[in-house]
């Protein structure tokens, strides 16, 4: 039988019996969607880690200190430390195909500026920390390694800091800042950046040279962590064993004993933070794929029912010269265009969903094309699986019962 | 020029906790333009027979010539297209797909032909049911015919792919004596083209419209003979109308 009167036929079938068809797609429907969505939601939470940690800029290689590490990195991350200025110098002085090296010290004051003060993030940071993070400047300029070595009271500015500051549109550069008493001399605004990985804002900050930070606001003499720069990918590594031997070598940690701080590639810090994002897909996928499964055995219920209500008409065609395989055929066509429009459906509804969660909550949601053509695959599967045993059943049926059937 | 139907000792047993003998060594021929009813009582074998002659089953053992071509041996598949071929079937109950236009109901059986045909579906389905009277009724469903109406689209069917032989059972169950009468004579007129019909019925009446009588009783042909006093269903119709008239007119 042609293609198309078999296409015609089921067509015909499940426009019959609307409301059925229409239920028993919504299982497909709902299913296929649900997995769309879930998918979407993980592998935005996944592109927005990424796209933050990316941020903090490229071939980065963060030192921590680590002296509470046991409990897993995140703990020791920020605990006051066992990083020394020496091993900073020692590192910048030391070890070969690095391209930039900063500390971020985290502060906060209230700053004055003229009539009006605001209370932004203090950071204190080296002469390579723009570049790190490839901040442009909209204005002035960075200050140099000279300010840094002498704690000079110069200070860059974020946007939104200087707005507050100075007026929306004004240029702060060569205007003085109030700090803790202390006049810092704006040198440099900083372009626009956007949210930070915490969900902060990052132009609403001012930074100031690591010494000066150190001897005016926090006292600190040790740092809590520091990126270091790799002049290329390639480097990374090297520069990371190199880091670690000189750390390890400067502390004075025998063999076989932990080390006392922390270095973690970007990459690596990067595929930490993945991995709970893909779990957590997988997991949302896969209850997503259980009401698929639902949804098919929706599918072979109802064609099931479907071949028992049309067996006289099974016997007719037989009766008239349907083969097996052309009953087969019929009925298997009519649960995969059932499970296909059904994914079809779902694949809108997911795509529409996903764009509600990202406009409505505000996420960040990625339809992947792989999850739309493995959900249209996936749904033609279910069709076909669910409904190969009703078909089957019908294609088997007995011509003489068939057509007695009542 | 060979028969269209030649049986050779053919036996149907259905194996069961108890087996049923239900055919026992028949051997008929039927040839070719030919108008058979086959009779009996239920349980007789007819019913049997009439779906070993329409390759719905098969025969335990014996030989089943159609169009001379041996089908005893043949697998399922086989005999569907010979079904969808050689013959055409009426039932009783109509048997129509509900929802679909008469039309439609008469191109099913091409649907499923594997011989190519020069004229195009629809046009041989229009001219089936040109055939029985039909032009007017084509986008009609079912439900919308009456059950006279019913059966023509049905025979239409039946003669859709030009079949050697036309299997009819008991297509007047359903009908009263009037449409039985008229189906009757519209068989007549397909027979009188030349179509070779089979039509089981346990009424005598509807028996004397066709040319030769089978009888049948516990699965073997008990009698076989040609009809002698054959009723015209045309003259037959006439006198069922003054009948009527009479009964209107009387007081």
């Amino acid at each position: 039988m042609r293609f198309f009167a078999i296409l015609k036929i089921a067509a015909r079938a499940l426009r019959r019996n609307k409301m059925r068809t229409l239920l028993t797609m919504l299982g497909i429907i709902i299913g296929v969607g649900a997995v769309i969505a879930m998918v979407a939601i993980g592998n935005g939470a996944k592109a927005r880690i990424e796209a933050q940690i990316a941020s903090l800029g490229q071939n980065v290689i963060m030192i921590m200190s680590g002296n509470v590490s046991r409990g897993g990195f995140r703990m020791a991350f920020g605990s006051p430390g066992t990083l020394k200025v020496e091993d900073y110098d020692a590192i910048r002085r030391e070890v070969e195909g690095v391209a930039g090296i900063s500390p971020e010290l985290r502060t906060s004051a209230q700053i004055i500026a003229g009539n009006q003060n605001h209370f932004p993030a203090i950071r204190g940071v080296g002469e390579d920390y723009v570049q790190i993070r490839s901040w442009d400047f909209a204005s002035g300029q960075n200050f140099s390694d000279a300010d840094v070595r002498n704690a000079n009271k110069v200070a860059l500015i974020g946007q939104t800091a200087s707005d507050i500051l100075f007026g929306e549109g004004s240029d702060p550069v060569g205007q003085v800042i109030r700090i803790k008493g202390a006049p810092f001399t704006v040198v440099g605004l900083l372009k626009r950046k956007g949210m930070s990985m915490s969900g902060t804002d990052e132009d609403d900050a001012v930074f100031l040279p690591y010494t000066s930070a150190m001897k005016r606001l926090t006292g600190d003499t040790s740092f809590r962590s520091f990126n270091v720069q790799a002049e290329s990918p390639s480097l990374v590594p090297e520069v990371q064993s190199q880091i670690t031997d000189l750390l390890r070598q400067r502390h004075r940690i025998g063999p076989g004993r932990e080390d006392d701080f922390i270095v973690r590639t970007q990459q690596e810090i990067t595929d930490a933070s993945t991995e709970t994002a893909k779990t957590m897909t997988l997991l949302l996928g896969s209850i997503a794929g259980g009401s698929l499964l639902v949804g098919g055995i929706g599918i072979m219920n109802i064609m099931l029912v479907s071949v028992t209500e049309r067996t006289r008409e099974i016997g007719v065609r037989m009766a008239v010269g349907a083969r097996s395989w052309d009953i087969l055929w019929q009925f298997l066509i009519e649960a995969v265009a059932l499970s296909l429009v059904g994914g079809l459906i779902g694949i809108g509804l997911g795509v529409g969903s996903a764009k509600i969660v990202s406009t409505k909550l505000g996420w960040t949601t990625v339809v992947s094309p792989e999850s739309i053509l493995i959900a249209f695959f996936f749904s033609a599967i279910i069709g076909i699986f669910f409904g190969f045993y009703p078909a089957r059943k019908a294609s088997q049926l007995d011509p003489i019962d068939a057509l007695r059937y009542e | 020029m060979k028969p269209v139907i030649q049986l050779e000792k053919i036996n149907k047993i259905y194996a069961g906790a108890v087996s049923v003998h239900a055919v026992r060594d028949v051997s008929l021929q039927i040839e070719k333009g030919e108008f058979v009813a086959v009779m009996g009582s239920s349980g007789s074998g007819k019913s049997t027979l009439m779906n070993l002659l329409g390759c719905l089953d098969r025969a335990t053992n014996g030989r089943y010539l159609l169009d001379g071509e041996d089908i005893s041996e043949l697998g399922r598949n086989d005999l569907a297209d010979i079904r969808n071929e050689k013959v055409g079937f009426v039932f009783q109950g109509f048997n129509l797909l509900s929802r679909t236009s008469a039309l439609e109901n008469v191109e099913l059986p091409m649907l499923y032909t594997r011989k190519k045909s020069q004229a195009s579906q629809r046009e041989r389905a229009l001219l089936a049911l040109e055939r029985v009277g039909l032009s007017d009724r084509t986008d009609h469903h079912p439900n919308q015919l009456s059950g006279g109406q019913q059966q023509r689209v049905a025979i239409a069917r039946a003669l859709a792919n030009d079949p050697s032989l036309i299997l009819a059972d008991e297509p007047t169950g359903n009908l009263d004596t009037q449409t039985s009468v008229e189906i009757m004579g519209l068989f007549q007129a397909l027979n009188e083209q030349g179509i070779t019909l089979i039509m089981v019925t346990h009424e005598l009446d509807i028996a004397r419209f066709t040319k030769r009588n089978i009888v049948m009783r516990d699965g073997r042909v008990t009698s076989d003979q040609p009809v002698t006093n054959r009723l015209v269903a045309t003259e037959e119709f006439q006198r069922l109308r003054e009948e009527q008239r009479a009964v209107q007119l009387a007081p």
